[in-house]
């Protein structure tokens, strides 16, 4: 049985006073050095919401432009308005701040999350009028909701993280245990964030796959974060929690870790859970990360650039049994770093890259499009990161040539040929590879692409477990139509049966005559 | 160069002496192998890792530098190195490794 790729969504959302109240950066900076230039200054290069809409990078990950057209325009993007800023686009969308924590509160079912009463009333319907939204999601907001004393009280007395926006305390998520630290309301917000963008993926992705929610028998979660007690630390489950709230009833599912590898993971795993026949329809979710807003942040103001880490990302993506029409997961065709692949970059790539295409006799030039790490270069250049995905094609390319199957004057036009301008927020997880899968599917499906590789990484030392690097890659091709039947025989090979079966009985006649 | 790092290179140099240590780099372009060749030569330039304002001298070298490529066997640094030699501004990387040698390496012959 085959599994194919029924549709994707990617949303974003746009979180300009998490960047300043809960990126890592920023809350690292208030601790150490709380007076610092760059804490004054950060205010001052936070976009606003219209700025997020026309930002390029941000249209290409909703669908409303493609990364072909993202490589077109002159690199910086972030001081170039995109000619297209809707908020909508045909993977997602982006979700303005006062919309998202409403959705928040929507999204936990313990009621720690606490909003000031007009600051609720007075965006209730912007949410509702969200076209990914029902009545069963909006219920789940309390028609009473805070006073405003009441929260700045939580917040000061009762070590709740606060809920701001335009700068205003206007709620606050509440610690889920006195004294336990995996519950803390720090941590109860960054779990919250992950799951209501993870709801919004699934909604979004469900509903462009065409398929009913009822229809979804099992999600994969592959965030970065952990949900659990002292007990339990990273007891999950972050992806039954968000098909709870997305109304996938007849769903179950659990969460697949794996630093930023985890969804190249948990799409094989979910690939080979339909091709088995376990599951009819599964879904590959993410939510987003608050730590890592804002993440490059001094290297951004020092260089009089906006904080252009202030999305928070998600994607989901949806595998069914085979349609007929959908581009395919090649199973037959699975990259694998392994314990004993070891750390050159040379024997990374082979194990990711090569090794797979082996198998079939193919060369990496037999691969129309590879999708590394995907990470926006207007994020990371000037962070001294460099352009990441542009290193991988190169590191590719090289190892064609190395292999022959690329002519060294070839070097410089294997990206632009074999490769795509990265376009999505880093957030860790969220840009490994799985970005490219919604313009994968539309381009196999129009005839202009054949194969594409999706490659995952990750940074395993990060949990201090191991030092080994990390990855897996998968091919997704072009339908190949019908599936045989397993069972039975054809004709010819039933001819062939009879022709030998004959033959064999002239050869003992034979044998008895002579 | 990471913390972690900077406080291993400074225990080897205390453990076999700065003269016997030879560091090995394998960043990916020039600025980032110059700032760690800085660190366990001049100091961390950073001012935030154990290397901070300790000058150990230590002899340097990116793998790509052709004085450490001649120490190779070239099946072994065909199959880990070539690749990455092949995408890396080479160059670049030997101008900035011989700069900072030239000024802070207290132990080359």
């Amino acid at each position: 049985m085959k599994s194919v790729i029924k549709g994707a969504g990617y949303i974003l959302v746009h979180t300009p006073d998490m960047v300043l109240h809960n990126g890592t950066t920023q809350t690292t900076e208030r601790i150490v050095n709380p007076e610092s230039e760059y804490l004054k200054e950060l205010p001052s290069h936070i976009r606003s919401f219209d700025q997020a809409l026309s930002y390029w990078p941000n249209q290409v990950y909703i669908g409303n432009k493609h990364p072909d057209e993202l490589a077109e325009v002159a690199q910086p993007w972030c001081d170039k308005a995109c000619d297209v800023s809707d908020r909508f686009g045909p993977f997602g969308q982006m979700m303005p701040q006062e919309e998202f924590l409403l959705l928040m509160q929507a999204c936990d079912v313990f009621g720690l999350v606490k909003l000031e009463q007009g600051f609720a009333d007075a965006h209730r319907a912007a949410l509702a009028a969200n076209p990914i939204m029902d009545e069963t999601i909006l219920a789940r907001i309390p028609e009473t909701q805070t006073a405003g004393e009441e929260i700045a009280r939580l917040v000061s007395e009762e070590h709740s993280e606060g809920l701001y926006h335009n700068g205003t305390l206007v709620g606050c998520v509440n610690r889920a245990h006195d004294i336990d630290v995996n519950l803390s309301a720090h941590v109860m917000h960054e779990n919250l964030v992950s799951k209501a963008s993870s709801v919004m993926a699934l909604l979004s992705a469900v509903k462009n796959a065409g398929i009913s929610k009822e229809d979804v028998e099992y999600v994969v979660d592959c965030a970065e974060e952990a949900c659990g007690d002292m007990n339990q630390r990273g007891g999950g489950n972050f992806a039954k929690s968000a098909a709870e709230i997305a109304g996938l009833a007849n769903a179950t599912g659990s969460d697949a870790r794996g630093f930023c590898a985890a969804p190249a993971h948990a799409m094989i795993e979910a690939a080979a859970l339909v091709a088995s026949g376990a599951y009819k329809t599964v879904v590959v979710t993410a939510g987003g990360c608050t730590a890592k807003l804002g993440m490059n942040g001094k290297d951004h103001v020092k260089k009089g650039l906006p904080i252009m880490e202030d999305m928070v990302g998600g994607f989901a993506v949806v595998l069914t049994q085979d349609d007929g029409v959908s581009p395919e997961i090649n199973l037959d065709m699975l990259g694998r770093h392994t314990v004993g692949t070891g750390s050159a970059p040379q024997a990374v790539i082979s194990s990711l890259v090569t090794n797979p295409l082996d198998k079939h006799g193919l060369k990496i030039t037999d691969i129309d499009k590879y999708s590394p790490e995907m990470q926006n270069p207007d994020i990371t250049k000037p962070a001294g990161a460099g352009d990441v995905p542009l290193s991988n094609y190169k590191m590719i390319a090289a190892l064609a040539v190395k292999r022959g199957e690329l002519q060294k004057a070839d070097l410089a036009t294997f990206p632009v040929k074999h490769g795509l301008t990265g376009w999505a927020p880093t957030q860790g997880h969220i840009p490994s590879g799985v970005p490219y899968i919604g313009f994968a599917r539309n381009d196999i499906m129009a005839g202009k692409l054949n194969r594409v590789m999706i490659i995952g990484k990750g940074s395993l030392f990060l949990g201090r477990m191991t030092n080994l690097f990390d990855g897996v890659s998968f091919v997704i091709q072009a339908n190949t139509g019908a599936e045989k039947a397993e069972a039975g025989v054809s004709e010819d090979e039933v001819k062939g049966m009879i022709a030998k079966a004959m033959k064999d009985f002239a050869a003992t006649l034979l044998a008895q005559a002579e | 160069m990471d913390l972690e790092n900077q406080k291993r290179v400074k225990e080897f140099a205390e453990q076999y002496g700065p003269e016997n240590i030879v560091v090995l780099l394998g960043a990916a372009e020039g600025e980032a192998s110059g700032l760690a060749a800085e660190t366990v030569t001049a100091g961390d330039p950073t001012y935030a890792g154990p290397l901070t304002g300790v000058s150990l001298g230590l002899t340097v070298y990116h793998v790509c530098e052709p004085e450490v490529k001649a120490e190779f066997d070239d099946a072994v640094y065909d199959e880990q190195v070539s690749m990455m030699e092949m995408v890396l501004d080479v160059d670049d990387i030997i101008n900035e490794m011989s700069a900072i040698r030239d000024e802070h390496c207290k132990y080359l012959g």
